[in-house]
């Protein structure tokens, strides 16, 4: 690897070192303090503080309208785009405050990618799709942006497949390379967290597995919140699970901890499919 | 089952089973199909004998043209020197006329393609819903307007305009025909843009957004380039319209044919040829007659052509989302 690529990947992955775990808990990557959100008069979200540690993955699971997305969607302000929407509490990422006016959405959404339900690749070749980001918020020379696209669908697992059609488009693509596409595209901008809304509920099994392992090769450098209707899912990829209902927090712990002991009868009577 | 008494207190009858009248018999009833059938179908085709009928008096009062001793189709394609009425000789090459019908269209279209872009993004990326509610109406208010109108509005207000800017505008000029062109086609241009706009699927946005785009990067790097197609065709649309504008160029344009570049200048343009033929006295089978003609199929060539390419385009090039 070139030193000037290596470089160019220090700062673009923020990437942690490949260090055998340790035992210890985890620093929070993003956290909530006493958290809420409506639309309009509906209280969406309900006095909700969590923290979700770094370089982990959480899974967020409850039935449909529990505000699992919406929880998602405040971390990145995507919910800004919605008028009614609303949400008072504290919400930080590494210590800085992600709500308010003074927050730089911008900068924020550089640092906090985001994955789609459906794959929503730009209808632009492959290679535009993962510099569009690059592009926006780098002033990176052209070999450059060359560099950090083929860095970013290395770390997607694509390059094999698209690297001898960089310039086709990327509609051509399955549902799964498209996903793929969109998560080396989220992460080509240099991102500390990944969130992750349903990636995997238009793909096909196989895909799933793909996009799945994936997440767990991206565990090592980013922090991820993935929001699944799919418990298996759920009990394959995360390290810790956050069970909501109605707008409400009901358990947050480590996934061993949720499917096999969890504290309360809701939660168990969810996960078994006695409900929900 | 055993064959038993109905009970006592059994539902009552259906009244349909009763006294009342049978529906028509299946022969009447497939009867009144087929007539309602080639009634709609006969429906429809009128509008396409209508179109054929043209299409063959067009070709035929066209070929009655060329056979005039007078004109040759080399002289017509081939030369620029248009004078059918008046002096020792008439002179039939199209282009001049030809050249004025695309300079008052290119001024139009360099007025209304940037205005009617913008505009049709602030609609569709920018307005406030309320906002739009009131604007994309009053944008389609315009497009009621009768041309005539726009044809004065040239020739008593833009034109006046215009001659203070620069002494070289004639009372007659290609610039001000073809900014009310431009104002006349503005609406076409914006209305069919702002649905191309808004027929890009909202997750292309939000993918936009969520790697810290803002809005003005998602307009103008993700959701235009994504309505390319549709906003091209609209485009061809419009210039095809500008092309087949009458009322404006007849009144404001001039009936001067001549090659030229200078937008100061009377010109005129093949609408505006047919509409002098069509009021003046000229004799009923003349040549001059009979050219008015072939420059309607050269007029109906040309628009046709931009409307085949417009759809062709949007077709070609319209990206698939599932």
């Amino acid at each position: 690897m070139p030193p000037q690529m290596a470089e160019t990947l220090k700062t673009l992955a923020n990437a942690a070192p490949d260090a055998e775990e340790s035992q210890e808990p985890p620093k929070a990557a993003v956290r909530m303090v006493g958290l809420n959100s409506w639309y309009g008069d509906f209280h969406a979200l309900k006095d909700i503080s969590l923290e979700l540690p770094e370089n982990r993955i959480s899974a967020f699971i409850g039935p449909s309208g529990c505000g699992k997305s919406t929880l998602l969607r405040w971390i990145n302000r995507m919910n800004d785009a919605i008028p009614s929407a609303r949400a008072e509490g504290t919400l930080e990422i590494h210590g800085k405050s992600v709500l308010g006016p003074a927050t730089d959405v911008v900068g924020l959404r550089r640092k906090v990618g985001i994955v789609f339900q459906k794959p929503n690749p730009f209808p632009k070749s492959i290679f535009d799709n993962v510099a569009f980001g690059v592009r926006l918020h780098l002033k990176a020379s052209k070999s450059e942006v060359d560099e950090i696209v083929e860095w970013a669908l290395h770390r997607a697992a694509l390059w094999d497949e698209v690297k001898d059609r960089l310039h086709d488009s990327a509609l051509g693509l399955s549902g799964g390379q498209q996903q793929r596409l969109c998560i080396a595209r989220a992460i080509a901008v240099g991102p500390e967290v990944l969130l992750m809304d349903e990636p995997c509920s238009a793909l096909d099994p196989r895909s799933t597995a793909a996009v799945e392992d994936l997440m767990l090769e991206l565990r090592k450098s980013y922090s991820i919140a993935i929001v699944t209707h799919n418990m298996q899912q759920a009990s394959r990829v995360s390290d810790y699970t956050a069970y909501m209902f109605m707008g409400n927090l009901v358990e947050f712990g480590t996934t061993a901890d949720i499917f096999e002991r969890p504290q309360r009868q809701e939660t168990e009577d969810y996960i078994t499919g006695r409900f929900g | 089952m055993t064959p038993s008494n109905p009970p006592a207190d059994s539902a009552p009858e259906s009244p349909a089973r009763g006294t009342l009248r049978g529906a028509p018999s299946r022969h009447a009833r497939r009867w009144k199909e087929r007539g309602i059938l080639s009634l709609l179908n006969s429906a429809a085709l009128f509008s396409v004998f209508i179109t054929l009928a043209i299409l063959w008096v067009l070709g035929a009062e066209t070929s009655n043209f060329f056979a005039q001793d007078e004109v040759s189709v080399g002289e017509f394609f081939g030369t620029a020197q248009w004078n059918p009425l008046l002096g020792a000789e008439k002179h039939f090459g199209i282009w001049s006329l030809v050249c004025g019908t695309f300079l008052v269209a290119g001024v139009a279209l360099l007025v209304a393609v940037p205005l009617g872009l913008v505009t049709a993004i602030y609609l569709s990326e920018y307005a406030h819903p309320r906002v739009r509610a009131i604007l994309k109406p009053s944008l389609e208010v315009l497009a009621g307007i009768p041309t005539v109108v726009y044809g004065f509005f040239a020739l008593t207000l833009i034109t006046p305009a215009l001659k203070t800017f620069s002494e070289g505008f004639g009372s007659f000029n290609a610039l001000a025909a073809g900014i009310a062109v431009g104002i006349l086609i503005l609406p076409i241009i914006t209305s069919l843009s702002e649905d191309a706009l808004r027929a890009v699927p909202q997750s292309l946005r939000d993918g936009a957004f969520g790697l810290g785009a803002t809005r003005f990067d998602t307009s103008f790097k993700v959701v235009f380039p994504a309505a390319l197609s549709g906003i091209t065709s609209a485009v061809l649309l419009a210039a095809a319209r500008a092309i087949g504008e009458t009322m404006i160029v007849a009144l404001a344009a001039g009936s001067t044919p001549k090659v030229t570049m200078d937008v100061r200048d009377e010109i005129q343009t093949m609408t505006g040829f047919m509409v002098q033929m069509a009021l003046g006295d000229v004799s009923n089978y003349g040549v001059e007659y009979y050219s008015m003609y072939a420059v309607a199929a050269m007029l109906f060539v040309l628009t046709l052509a931009f409307t085949l390419v417009g759809s062709w385009i949007r077709k070609r090039y319209r990206e698939v989302y599932d």
